[in-house]
């Protein structure tokens, strides 16, 4: 355990603000098409990410993110605002690069490679001060993420430039059992809203750039979920969103205590990969999204972390409160 | 009135002349650092932080201190301490933040196995890791009886007793023909020559875990030539001339040296580095026997001294041994180590010098060479059993 508090003011975002948020930036009709736009901005920003331990990151933030809303003003977060869509939308993400580096926006999604934001391919990377329009169209629903590709790769990403991004399925391209199973996935929907819908993303701070990571943490803060657990109602089901994206590390993982659940692999099918499991991994950029429910279990902390007991005991360890 | 006076015959009085420059030198920091006319240099750099962990003890079961000084130019504030990668609770005194030079202690309520080794990690504010490895993890000594007879009794096996069987041969070396008597000298001289080297070395490599703001390594070469100087003119007295007067600085030289070893075994003991094995205490035995030989060597000319004076030259030579192992078991600094081993050293060059002059001064009288077959055949024979005996204690 680290000793002493993180000062959640001062970064301007709260752990439990980045497991709740989702972005959904703007919406807006043309020609009969929905377009949803956002704002992103990167900035060179400080961040305390163990009680008394400052890293200089390099971080996403939006104007219509929650942390964002809060101050008033745009504030870079990490990991960056979560971007939540509906699949068939087309989406135009307006990127301002307010960063002393270059810097570039690459999706995990499916679309053209001059949107890729890929070094050298389109418009490359973006300069300080530059700005850029990705437009490409939501598809497939899953559960994905995007990150910096500039170059060098490792430190823009170890920086802390990668924040989730998640397509809902569209229940109307569906039938029968799979569509019931869309309308509880997509956010525009009643049935949506009985699920408690979290995001997690499994990240790690190299503090003395040494290749090896000194902080692993669940949203960030070494354990953050252990000074605010997170509380859990028995009478809803529990919607994980869980993305990893630690450098350094070939993998990571995510054990739950006296509970198993079910896996989507990338969150692109309405049936679960992987049925009734208590641990699974995820390689860097791999992510998933996990049901479970707490459901007649006696109110209590359940412990959930890493199985690697290294990432656990250096911060990647958290605990769901469940309420009575 | 000469109107050529020029401003240096001016009666400016020598306090003015004295202050001066201090005042300008007030004024230019003054000015540096109000005004920061060097702005060009800085910029948005982090803290050049710098800490070095002093000691590690294991004070009881489930209980770990680090005793910490920032070596650096720069504050460091600590922000976490890890143990075998991972983070744990901790308490540091006085505060977070070490000033240059200053102290902390930190202490680590850690269940820590008996006999494993053990990595402790400090992290500062600005993420970066200092690391104190532990090879094997032993319950530390205090300072009560019981230890304290214990690590005394180890130095006396170390240090007094062997000096004193050394001097046993007294009686026989007094019978024996007068280039013999030479070629103990000589053998003397090759023991103080390995022991020079031996200490010097030693030395270095303690200096070279203190914190580099002491300056560890230059110290030593310091402490010989202090040491050298300082005897070397005490010497110049006629007193020390006398046959009891150089074996008396033998002595003292030695006893700086077992004062060092003392340390060395002490620090060893208690940090589990090494086990009380009959092979380490046969060996130190022999290993020293030899300087109870070279002490003697010089009183084989003139009267023979009383029992007395005997026993007060063993215990000058390997009394410090006890004092050593007291301070190595319980309070080991490697700077103040190398700092006495530097001086230690620096006392055997002397003796080496002036048993070398007897030595000399002797041949001459009778006409001989000094570096005769046998006295070289004595020389190496000094180097050799040190040598060869020193395999027993070395690790």
């Amino acid at each position: 355990m680290t000793v002493g508090q993180v000062d959640h003011q001062r970064n301007g975002f709260h752990p439990l603000d980045l497991l709740y948020d989702f972005d959904y930036g703007t919406v807006t009709e043309e020609n009969g098409r929905t377009v949803r736009e956002w704002n992103i901005v990167a900035v060179d920003q400080e961040v305390e990410i163990a009680p008394g331990v400052y890293f200089p990151a390099w971080v996403y933030g939006s104007p219509t993110s929650a942390a964002s809303r809060k101050q008033g003003r745009v504030v870079g977060q990490v990991p960056g605002p979560t971007l939540r869509c509906v699949e068939g939308e087309l989406l135009r993400i307006h990127f301002a690069n307010a960063s002393l580096h270059p810097h570039t926006l690459h999706f995990h999604g499916i679309h053209s490679a001059r949107m890729d934001g890929a070094p050298g391919i389109g418009r490359g990377m973006i300069g300080p001060g530059e700005s850029f329009t990705y437009e490409f169209e939501a598809r497939p629903f899953g559960c994905h993420l995007y990150h910096c590709h500039a170059v060098p790769l490792k430190r823009h990403i170890h920086k802390g430039l990668y924040g989730a991004f998640i397509i809902d399925p569209d229940p109307e391209r569906q039938s029968g059992e799979a569509q019931k199973a869309a309308r509880s996935r997509n956010h525009q929907y009643a049935e949506n809203k009985a699920v408690n819908e979290m995001v997690i993303v499994m990240n790690g701070f190299d503090t003395n750039f040494d290749g090896d990571n000194e902080v692993y943490a669940a949203n960030s803060i070494a354990f953050g979920y252990v000074q605010d657990p997170i509380p859990v109602r028995r009478d809803q089901l529990q919607r994980l969103y869980l993305v990893n994206v630690t450098e350094f590390d070939p993998i990571n993982s995510l054990h739950i205590h006296g509970n198993f659940f079910d896996y989507y692999d990338h969150g692109t099918t309405l049936e679960p990969t992987l049925k009734t499991v208590d641990t699974i991994m995820q390689c860097q950029a791999q992510r998933g999204i996990l049901e479970f429910s707490f459901a007649d279990f006696e109110p209590g902390l359940y412990m959930f972390h890493a199985h690697q007991s290294e990432f656990a005991e250096l911060g990647w360890m958290s605990f769901f409160e469940v309420l009575p | 009135m000469q109107k050529s006076d020029s401003l240096l015959t001016l009666r400016i009085p020598r306090w003015t002349l004295a202050l001066a420059p201090l005042a300008l030198l007030v004024a230019l920091v003054a000015a540096f650092l109000l005004l920061n006319p060097l702005a060009f240099f800085s910029g948005a750099f982090p803290p050049l932080e710098q800490l070095n962990v002093q000691r590690v003890t294991f004070p009881a079961e489930g209980e770990i201190r680090l005793e910490l000084i920032n070596g650096g130019p720069d504050p460091v504030t600590v922000a976490q301490v890890l143990v075998d990668d991972a983070y744990w609770q901790y308490t540091v005194t006085p505060g977070n933040t070490l000033d240059r030079l200053e102290r902390a202690t930190i202490d680590i309520p850690y269940p820590w196995v008996d006999g494993e080794p053990l990595a402790i990690k400090v992290v500062t504010a600005t993420g970066l890791t200092f690391e104190e490895v532990v090879d094997v993890a032993v319950r530390s000594p205090r300072a009560d009886r019981g230890t304290l007879l214990a690590y005394g009794l180890l130095g006396i096996y170390v240090g007094v007793v062997p000096v004193a069987l050394g001097m046993l041969w007294y009686p026989f070396m007094r019978q024996v023909d007068r280039k013999w008597m030479n070629a103990i000298l000589a053998l003397t001289i090759g023991l103080l020559i390995f022991l020079f080297v031996d200490t010097v070395l030693e030395a270095l490599e303690l200096a070279a875990e203190a914190p580099g703001v002491f300056q560890g390594v230059p110290v030593v070469f310091f402490g010989i030539l202090f040491s050298l100087g300082l005897l070397l003119s005490v010497g110049r007295s006629g007193r020390m001339k006398s046959p009891l007067g150089i074996a008396a600085m033998i002595a003292l030289g030695i006893g700086l040296h077992n004062l060092g070893e003392g340390l060395a075994i002490g620090a060893a003991f208690a940090t589990g580095a090494a086990a009380l094995g009959s092979f380490l205490v046969v060996g130190f035995t022999l290993h020293n026997i030899t300087e109870g030989v070279g002490i003697a060597a010089p009183l084989l000319r003139g009267d023979r001294p009383a029992l007395r004076t005997f026993l007060l030259l063993a215990l000058l030579a390997g009394a410090p041994a006890i004092l050593g192992t007291w301070i190595g078991s319980l309070a080991f600094s490697p700077f103040l180590a190398a700092l006495f081993l530097s001086l230690g050293a620096g006392a055997i060059l002397q003796v080496t010098y002036e048993v070398g002059r007897l030595l000399v001064r002797d041949a001459q009288r009778e006409n001989r060479p000094a570096l005769s077959w046998l006295n070289f055949a004595g020389l190496a024979a000094g180097i050799l059993i040190m040598y060869l005996t020193a395999f027993l204690v070395k690790f």
